[in-house]
């Protein structure tokens, strides 16, 4: 149960976005900028996985959940090629330029100082650009934003994983702004008692 | 050195922003929600939590440029922000704020780290469910800021002195994009 009463019942952020619509519209805007729009030279499959990676190390269930969906959406791969991803990155069959990203946004998830000069030169060397590297670590700092207030705030998430595969389809094609928070998949709330 | 060619000479966030005018707009709109309003929070105790935040996470500039914001809203009570950043539970501060203090440390270690018993402590001391919301969304938020303005490396100055007259501008005209594309302040 959440430890304030967000007087709805939505999961994850999705129930904090409704209790405090004014910080929803900034949030939105943010992920959308970082994560959706295609004025970006990373895909957005790489995108989600940056921030499914980072909320993995988090230990957020929801947001890894959500977005490894939305990279699984894009990539058009199963749940277990994006376990694996968070699992291990550097033994995945990803491309050597995402890997040198992940280990940038792994860094950033124990905190800015950890990010090394050797990090940034081996993610320049696979060609990642300044902005490339920019978003990156903006993405995975946005992370730790959105999982500690997630999971701060004590909010539920729906444990059958497949809900957040039939949610990614939705989000792709809505995108992060404007987003229906009441729009619901089957089976996605709890039954009422 | 930044780890990235930020094309601007511009301290800390700003250099940021000034790079990511895009991204820049976003965040400014939400520090402009959460740390100037006035709702439940005042902008001087949302400015604290920042700064407590900011220090946990060893985050030079962003300490510095918030403490000296909360300080200027305390009529340069230099002490007794100092006393809220490194040490709250010490300092001459109401028990409410206090216990919001407690949770937004506790965010700072991450979501998971927040008790049951943390909350009903600071509902205790009279938080409402909006100001135990806003302090974890602050504290969420730092720990964004802070991650990316060290993780890119950003320009940290070492010169105290050079923070005041920042904050006094971002006192008087609020987040915005103004902050990195008008005129820098310069140090008295």
């Amino acid at each position: 149960m959440a430890h304030i009463d967000l007087k709805n019942d939505l999961p994850g952020i999705r129930g904090l976005m409704a209790y405090s619509p004014d910080t929803e519209k900034p949030l939105n805007m943010l992920a959308e900028i970082l994560l959706h729009s295609d004025d970006n030279t990373l895909s957005r499959g790489d995108r989600e996985m940056i921030g499914a990676y980072v909320s993995s190390l988090n230990d957020c269930f929801f947001c890894q959940n959500v977005h490894g969906a939305l990279a699984q959406h894009y990539f058009q791969c199963d749940m277990p090629f994006i376990d694996n991803i968070k699992r291990d990155p550097i033994a995945a069959q990803i491309s050597d330029k995402l890997k040198a990203l992940l280990a940038i946004a792994g860094s950033v998830q124990k905190g800015g100082k950890y990010v090394t000069p050797e990090q940034i030169t081996q993610a320049k060397k696979v060609g990642a650009t300044d902005k490339e590297i920019h978003d990156t670590v903006l993405i995975a700092a946005a992370f730790c934003m959105f999982n500690r207030y997630v999971d701060g705030l004590g909010t539920w998430a729906p444990q059958d994983r497949q809900i957040y595969v039939e949610r990614a389809k939705i989000r792709a094609e809505e995108g992060y702004t404007n987003m229906n928070l009441q729009r619901v998949v089957p089976g996605e709330l709890p039954e009422k008692g | 050195m930044p780890h990235i060619n930020l094309g601007n000479d511009l301290p800390g966030m700003r250099g940021l922003m000034a790079f990511s005018p895009a991204t820049a707009e976003p965040m400014n709109l939400l520090a402009e929600i959460l740390l100037r309003s006035n709702d439940g929070l005042t902008p001087t105790e949302r400015e604290l939590i920042g700064t407590h935040v900011s220090y946990l996470n060893d985050c030079f500039f962003c300490q510095h440029a918030h403490a000296a914001i909360a300080c200027h809203y305390l009529n340069s009570d230099k002490e007794l922000v100092d006393d809220v950043r490194e040490n709250p539970a010490a300092a001459n501060i109401s028990n409410k704020l206090k216990a919001l203090l407690n949770i937004a440390a506790l965010v700072q270690n991450g979501g998971k780290y927040v008790t049951p018993e943390a909350v009903a402590k600071a509902k205790q001391e009279g938080a409402t469910d909006k100001d135990i919301h806003d302090t974890v969304l602050i504290a969420a938020m730092f720990c964004m800021a802070n991650r990316y303005v060290d993780g890119l490396g950003a320009i940290t100055p070492t010169d105290l002195s050079t923070y005041p007259p920042r904050a006094k501008q971002v006192a008087e005209n609020g987040y915005g994009n103004h902050i990195f594309s008008a005129k820098q302040p310069t140090a008295q």
